[in-house]
């Protein structure tokens, strides 16, 4: 009997981990950033200190906010640990993971999205609107690319359940794809652009003809404003951690848990983490924020490179068939 | 309280007994759908002689019923609250077109011969029509209506036409008679085009879709809510009976054609949704696209379903079942709530509402669970029918036809496209209306819904949460349909918390979890915040980067939120602009938006239609010598005729 509560076990903890790591794992982008232009960087517990400093401060909230103003940050942080338990990032035999495949996560997606732009236009501020116009605007374009990926790995090991890609990647190592490299680059855009990072926003600047997410918290202070922060850093996470999924499962406990392979699948995660966040902040290093009109082109460009990576993947098929 | 002309009896006495009623049809046919099997049939001693009433309950009629009646005891319930005396016609004969109208869709579902289906499709399109000129003294209403009218009846000639290829030269008009006829491959595809015509126009498929955001917003809110809501879905109704029943599905290429045709529908309503400025005209695009996800969902049935995989052609059935299900639920629900708007502010343009959520806390709440849903967000209903007809698409590379297998995860993006638009469009319609400051000083003065109108957008909304939740009941119910026109059901997955259509290694969903997640988590963290840190809070002015003051015209505005979408998506827009100059002491800023089929299509056709009526009047010279002539030159042909033959 005891032994059906340990998959439960093992949810809890991933969850667990994902909500502590999540602020560490912005810490270190920001590090890497601040490395490579030559910057000295904050401390890798930056993130902790702020949520701290921000917890103990007293909330202003503005005179005609609502329930919904209020109600909203926790409701992004809930969607967020809802991804994080989905998602495999150590072990795929997890009893929530069966709540959702892929594209059931893309619409959770959706649904903080949604709560973070309402929230937004509820004080009615100039600001406020801006942002929840160009964050929907974002999340319309970047959507279509994404299901694109989803249908690519579909295609390849038929099932958008990610812990069936998990164990259908890992156990055939061999089956690399040419569709895959397409659908990764695919991914890695549209991550950028729904984690409001550079080129589509930069998450470092109050800049208001640029900025998205950062207008759209403008009026957020104290625990709300901890939360959100915390949400997005666990949103960063979550969608890094969907692309170790789809694109580097090595690693993940695919035949159950045990503790060896708990501690080999954790070193692995740290290892990818710490790769991807590097990779992440040279890619934000080397590039230019975007005007917010070249937004729309470069997430048609993300679709079209997933959408060319199903073609090459249906004519290649068609080949070995014939 | 009884005296038959007052309102109070309309109000508090018919239509609640009229909800009742509504409730009694959906658990009647609740428990068809979930106990019997075999159709039942009742031929009653009505209409002409010889050519009496036919009537069935089978699935898919009792499925579409259950549709009807679970939505319109909502609507009838708000409508209690609603309807007063002083606005157009007199609630009296309101509540009286108002039950005929439902009645006539009942009749139309159930049912079995081409005449009473006939009967009843003209009784729903004259009734609603009386419906929406209620407020006849305003012209734009009049035309409105006329426009209505026109479209209704050039609809219901083409689907008379096409039972009149279905019965096959038996001259036979019971569906029984149909369903039995066997039709050449040409015959068939020409009755499944008049159909698709027919119900198109009726259910607002592009390019027959220009009464639709004229006459649902002109018609009052409830009425809105049952054409928007109900009356599309009689359409749907038909085409489904037709293609998958009478016609049993022939030809891909029809389902090409449906699914293109749905597609278009879908992105062409969301971006024009997407610059509405009137809140019910929004709405009204709204329709068009979901309209065209059902469609969308029909289409590729029948393209799974004429290349014999059965099983797929079930997931979507069920997708564009679900979907009509799910639509019928929130679009009653946000009309309903536009007509609650509507009474509080005597405002319906976005550019003067705003701050709602203030002053109507009820309205507002119940609304954003239906704006929720609709923007297709799990773990509401609207995510549901997405996610299954999303999870069709992923099968169409099984398809044997090379090229449309490639060109079709295409439409699977063009789908993601719109239903992300469809989220922009209803933050756009929420934050709008019920968020943000108060652009004008009036709204202040809002009085929330009263008691019925409150209790008839829960009854909705309870709708929106409970499919939301438990979508194994809408997938099972809709599962019986499947088999009826297919032949296939899609199962849910036996355990009772998730659906996983077709293998749970494939994908699986559920939305008792997400709810259930959601739920705890909020309340372990508003708690463990409370715990581990404070609740200190105080209020204070709104900061907005340290701008000293702030009015409610610096908010975005209905325009200012669709700019967007017209910057994108120029091309599909008549637009006329007239921007003011820098140094205007009164800047005025107009846009008109226009539907480019109304210069490209409607316009030619209403042009040549006097011109041919001249021509023909050529031969009315007004002489009886002249009449005669023609008489006789008649009885001439027909006297050749006859003896030639």
């Amino acid at each position: 009997m005891a032994l059906k509560f340990v998959p439960f076990m093992w949810q809890f903890g991933e969850v667990i981990l994902a909500v502590a790591l999540a602020p560490l794992f912005a810490g270190w982008i920001g590090q890497c950033r601040a490395w490579m232009q030559n910057r000295s960087a904050p401390p890798l517990t930056q993130q902790y200190r702020m949520l701290r400093k921000l917890f103990k401060k007293d909330v202003a909230l503005a005179e005609n906010a609502s329930r919904l103003y209020r109600t909203a940050p926790y409701v992004l942080f809930a969607t967020m640990v809802l991804v994080a338990a989905i998602t495999p990032s150590v072990v795929t035999d997890l009893p929530f993971a069966h709540a959702a495949d892929a594209i059931a996560l893309i619409g959770l997606f959706a649904t903080a999205r949604v709560f973070q732009a309402l929230a937004a236009m509820d004080i009615g501020t100039s600001f406020g609107t801006l942002g929840a116009r160009r964050e929907m605007m974002v999340g319309f374009l970047a959507e279509p690319a994404i299901l694109m990926v989803f249908f690519n790995a579909f295609l390849l090991f038929d099932s958008t359940a990610l812990t069936s890609l998990v164990d259908n990647y890992s156990t055939h190592p061999s089956v690399i794809d040419p569709s895959v490299i397409f659908a990764a680059i695919a991914f890695v855009m549209v991550l950028l652009a729904e984690n409001a990072r550079i080129p589509i926003d930069n998450p470092a600047t109050h800049l208001e003809l640029t900025m998205i997410h950062e207008a759209m918290v403008l009026e957020y202070s104290a625990r709300h404003l901890a939360l959100v922060e915390w949400a997005s850093s666990l949103k960063l996470f979550n969608y890094v951690c969907i692309g170790i999924a789809l694109f580097l499962p090595w690693g993940i406990a695919i035949h159950g848990a045990n503790l060896i392979a708990i501690l080999i699948a954790l070193a692995a995660l740290s290892v990818k983490l710490a790769f991807c966040g590097a990779v992440l902040a040279l890619i934000e290093s080397l590039s230019a924020k975007l005007r917010i009109f070249r937004a729309p082109e470069f997430l048609a460009m993300a679709f079209l490179i997933a959408v060319l990576g199903l073609l090459v993947h249906l004519l290649l098929g068609a080949n070995t068939n014939a | 309280m009884l005296r038959p002309h007052s309102v109070r009896y309309v109000a508090r006495f018919l239509f609640p007994v009229g909800a009742l009623g509504s409730i009694a049809m959906f658990i009647g046919a609740a428990w068809y759908v979930f106990h019997a099997s075999a159709p039942e049939t009742i031929t009653l001693p009505l209409g002409l002689p010889d050519l009496p009433f036919h009537i069935r309950l089978d699935a898919l009629s009792a499925f579409f019923l259950m549709i009807l009646g679970l939505s319109s005891a909502g609507i009838s319930l708000f409508a209690a609250g609603y309807f007063r005396s002083g606005e157009g016609t007199a609630p009296g004969v309101l509540g009286l077109y108002y039950h005929v109208f439902l009645a006539s869709m009942a009749i139309v579902i159930l049912a079995d011969d081409a005449y009473l289906f006939m009967v009843a499709w003209e009784t729903m399109a004259l009734s609603s029509y009386f419906l929406v000129t209620s407020q006849h003294r305003i012209p734009e209403i009049r035309s409105a209506g006329f426009l209505y009218l026109l479209m209704a009846h050039l609809g219901a000639v083409c689907i008379l036409l096409s039972f009149g290829v279905m019965q096959g030269g038996s001259w036979q008009f019971t569906l029984d008679a149909m369903r039995g006829a066997s039709l050449s491959p040409f015959w068939a595809s020409v009755a499944f085009t008049l159909a698709l015509i027919g119900f198109g126009a009726k259910a607002g498929l592009v390019p027959m879709h220009v009464w639709l955001p004229e006459a649902h917003p002109a018609a009052p809110s409830p009425v809105s809510a049952m054409m928007s809501g109900l009356m599309l879905k009689t359409a749907i109704y038909g085409l489904l009976r037709v293609t998958f029943d009478l016609l049993h599905v022939h030809f891909w290429q029809w389902g090409v054609a449906v699914l293109a045709l749905g597609l278009f529908s879908g992105l062409f309503g969301a971006i024009f949704a997407a610059v509405q400025t009137d809140m019910k005209r929004l709405l009204a695009y709204s329709s068009i696209e979901n309209i065209g996800l059902i469609f969308t969902g029909i289409g590729l049935s029948i393209l799974f379903a004429a290349s014999h995989l059965l099983l797929f052609a079930a997931l979507a059935l069920s997708a564009a079942l679900i979907h009509a299900l799910n639509h019928s639920l929130f679009k009653s629900m946000l009309f309903l709530a536009t007509g609650s708007v509507l009474h509080a502010t005597r405002q319906r343009s976005l550019g003067k509402l705003g701050g709602l959520i203030r002053y109507m806390p009820w309205v507002a709440t119940l609304a954003l669970i239906g704006t929720l849903a609709i923007a297709g967000l799990p773990p509401l209903n609207g995510f549901i029918s997405e996610w299954l007809l999303l999870q069709s698409f992923l099968f169409t590379p099984r398809l044997p036809h090379a090229f449309i297998n490639m060109l079709i995860p295409l439409g699977a993006a063009a789908l993601a496209l719109t239903v992300a638009l469809a989220a922009y469009v209803m933050v756009k319609f929420y934050g709008v209306i019920f968020l943000g400051q108060p652009r004008e000083p009036s709204l202040q003065q809002a009085h929330d819904a009263n008691w019925l109108e409150r209790l008839g957008l829960s009854w909705l909304a309870a709708g929106c949460i409970v499919i939301g939740v438990q979508p194994q009941l809408a997938l099972h119910a809709a599962g019986k349909a499947t088999r009826l026109l297919v032949g296939q059901a899609v199962v849910p997955d036996p355990s009772l918390w998730r659906i996983a259509p077709i293998a749970p290694a494939q994908a699986s969903y559920s939305g008792s979890i997400f709810l259930g997640v959601i739920v705890c988590v909020v309340a372990i963290t508003f708690l463990g915040v409370r715990l581990l840190a404070h609740g200190r809070m105080r209020r204070t002015a709104a900061w907005d980067c340290g701008y000293r003051w702030q009015t409610s015209r610096m908010q975005d505005t209905a325009e200012g939120f669709g700019q967007p979408i017209r910057h994108m998506f120029g091309a599909f827009f008549q637009m006329e602009r007239q921007l003011p100059s820098a140094d205007d002491m009164n800047p005025r800023y107009q846009m008109h938006i226009e539907d480019r089929f109304w210069r490209a299509m409607y316009r030619p056709i209403a042009a040549a239609v006097p011109r041919l009526a001249d021509a023909i009047s050529v031969l009315q010279g007004g002489r009886l010598a002249i009449y005669l002539l023609y008489s006789f030159l008649t009885l001439l042909g027909l006297l050749v005729f006859v003896l030639w033959l």
